[in-house]
């Protein structure tokens, strides 16, 4: 069955006031298409959960969609900090649960896995521990020996941008592969946005590569270009000059509901965002092919 | 940066290199970007040529062919010898003990090696809220050796930190061994001063000075009463051959080096 939609249908449909939403990616394949259709559709009182909140959740943050922030590592990746989620956190305007990044994967492995906890050895720093209620500890029955557990994540929505999907949701990912099986097997609902829809026979001509299977996953959408600022392995390079800007950018409010309307209000979507970066952001984004060498899958 | 630096180099350069001679030929490193990865690019390149370099993004045996802007670089995904996701990085590679060095970095490093990278203030009420641990909890915790890269300021060293964000020794030597933690902790501090190591009791003491630094700019620099090693040794002057690898292949823009 094709699962094809618009992202403002996936979002319309699957996205609602109050949910956990995680759009997955670290620092590769990020969804900005969905964060910035979120933004449009004004969605309120969310609970962002990434390891790497990044530009998307600054931009979900200052647009009024969160009520609360789950993650492991809050900079913008490679230049700095991320100023609208730390200004909220300091004032305490926005509540928020912190863990380390394998804390977050490790949480997102026990919901992607069907377990009760995940454990983990200890680290012998103390103050995530003693900070976070959620970190708790057991004894193993075996050795005896103190073992760190947290609860499972199990976000309403996951959003997750890939490469290549079929019509029903098989997906083909390469690159950096950060946590994107784990959210997609953890969350209620998992929407997928691609750069290309491809033929059901792409797909099985190298399973190997499928990551993400049809049987979990609600919607799928085409977006080309989704992950602008960050990148598509093999289809478009980190608009860097962008995360150094919005350095700039963050540093004013007034600024940033400009480019909030500017780029999100009074834009349709993601195509037409796409097309008003202009030629020269297109060309300067551009990537040289490189191509594996092929795999021999065997007539049989 | 507050102390006067040698005109031929910057104190980013002085640091890279420094922290590039203390790698070992075949080490497994997990890598940060910056001065991390920059200092085991150039190990790489010169005395330790089969150096493993991990990136918690997933990427094994990365071999960037120009300079990763963030960790997740798609510079570093096109030539590696393996790509896994996070889960697999922090278990499979880190908590499982295949990861002998990591890089560790933090607003406040404290006398017993303790990195904060989370709070200045009240963690609930934050003054300044800082990154986060990231991957560094549990590389603090697990890599058999952690290299600590940080310019020499009194701040950046107060006799306590804040937050633990990543462990080194704790209150001393001992109590990071009663954690049974697999890791050995902090075993050098690079600064632009001179090099820290951790004495029996797991507090840092100064070991080397740079050419041409001197232990009062040291204490002056130092949040506590800092302990000088008996043998105090100067670092070798950086090479012509390091330079011009940092300068001319591995940062050209300067993005790292430049400044301070």
């Amino acid at each position: 069955m094709s699962k094809l939609c618009t992202l403002k249908e996936a979002i319309s449909n699957y996205v609602h006031d109050g949910d956990t939403v995680y759009c997955a990616g670290f620092t590769h394949l990020i969804p900005f298409a969905a964060g910035h259709e979120i933004i449009r559709q004004g969605r309120r009182n969310l609970t962002l959960a990434r390891a790497t909140p990044d530009l998307i959740y600054d931009q979900m943050v200052a647009a009024g969609c969160a009520k609360k922030l789950i993650f492991s590592y809050i900079g913008n990746p490679g230049v700095g900090s991320l100023r609208i989620v730390r200004e909220q956190l300091e004032s305490g305007q926005l509540e928020w649960e912190e863990y380390s990044h394998f804390g977050m994967i490790a949480r997102l492995q026990a919901g992607a896995s069907g377990l009760p906890f995940a454990s983990m050895n200890q680290t012998a720093a103390p103050d995530l521990e003693k900070n976070n209620p959620n970190y708790r500890r057991v004894k193993d029955p075996y050795t005896g020996r103190e073992v760190v557990t947290l609860p499972p994540l199990t976000p309403d929505v996951g959003i997750i941008h890939v490469q290549r999907a079929d019509a029903k949701g098989n997906a083909h990912i390469w690159g950096i592969i950060g946590e994107q099986k784990e959210v997609a097997f953890a969350s209620k609902n998992v929407i997928i946005t691609a750069e290309e829809i491809v033929d059901e026979d792409v797909i099985r001509s190298d399973p190997n590569r499928t990551l993400i299977p049809e049987l979990i996953v609600k919607a799928v959408c085409l977006v080309p270009h989704c992950s602008h600022p960050s990148y598509t392995q093999g289809y478009s390079d980190r608009d860097n000059a962008f995360y150094l800007n919005w350095d700039k950018i963050s540093e004013d409010p007034a600024a940033v509901k400009a480019w909030l309307n500017e780029w999100v209000y009074n834009l349709t979507d993601a195509e037409e965002y796409w097309q008003k970066l202009g030629a020269e952001t297109h060309q300067r984004l551009a990537v040289k092919p490189k191509f594996a060498a092929p795999v021999n899958y065997g007539d049989y | 940066m507050d102390q006067p630096t040698s005109p031929q180099y910057t104190a980013s350069e002085l640091m890279c290199v420094n922290a590039a001679r203390l790698l070992r030929d075949g080490d497994v490193v997990f890598v940060g970007v910056g001065l991390p990865n920059l200092a085991c690019n150039l190990a790489r390149r010169t005395h330790a040529p089969n150096l493993q370099m991990i990136y918690e993004a997933g990427v094994i045996g990365a071999r960037p062919s120009k300079l990763p802007l963030s960790i997740g670089d798609p510079t570093l995904v096109t030539g590696a010898s393996s790509v896994c996701g996070m889960y697999d990085i922090f278990t499979l590679y880190l908590q499982r003990g295949n990861v002998d060095v990591g890089f560790l970095g933090g607003a406040q490093i404290d006398r017993f090696g303790n990195i904060n990278a989370t709070v200045i203030g009240d963690y609930h009420k934050p003054k300044v809220r800082l990154p986060g641990s990231g991957g560094s909890q549990e590389m603090g915790g697990w890599a058999n050796r952690n290299y600590i890269i940080t310019p020499h300021q009194k701040r950046r060293f107060p006799e306590k930190v804040d937050y633990i964000t990543s462990a080194g020794f704790l209150g001393g030597r001992k109590q990071r061994e009663a954690t049974g933690v697999r890791g050995g902790g902090p075993l050098v501090v690079v600064t632009n001063l001179g090099l820290l190591e951790p004495d029996e009791n797991g507090e840092l003491m100064l070991t080397a000075l740079h050419p041409g630094c001197t232990v009062e700019q040291v204490k002056d620099n130092t949040g506590w009463d800092i302990k000088i090693a008996d043998t105090l040794k100067e670092t070798l002057q950086l090479e012509s051959s390091e330079l011009t690898l940092l300068r001319e292949e591995l940062d050209p823009e300067g993005i790292y080096l430049k400044g301070s």
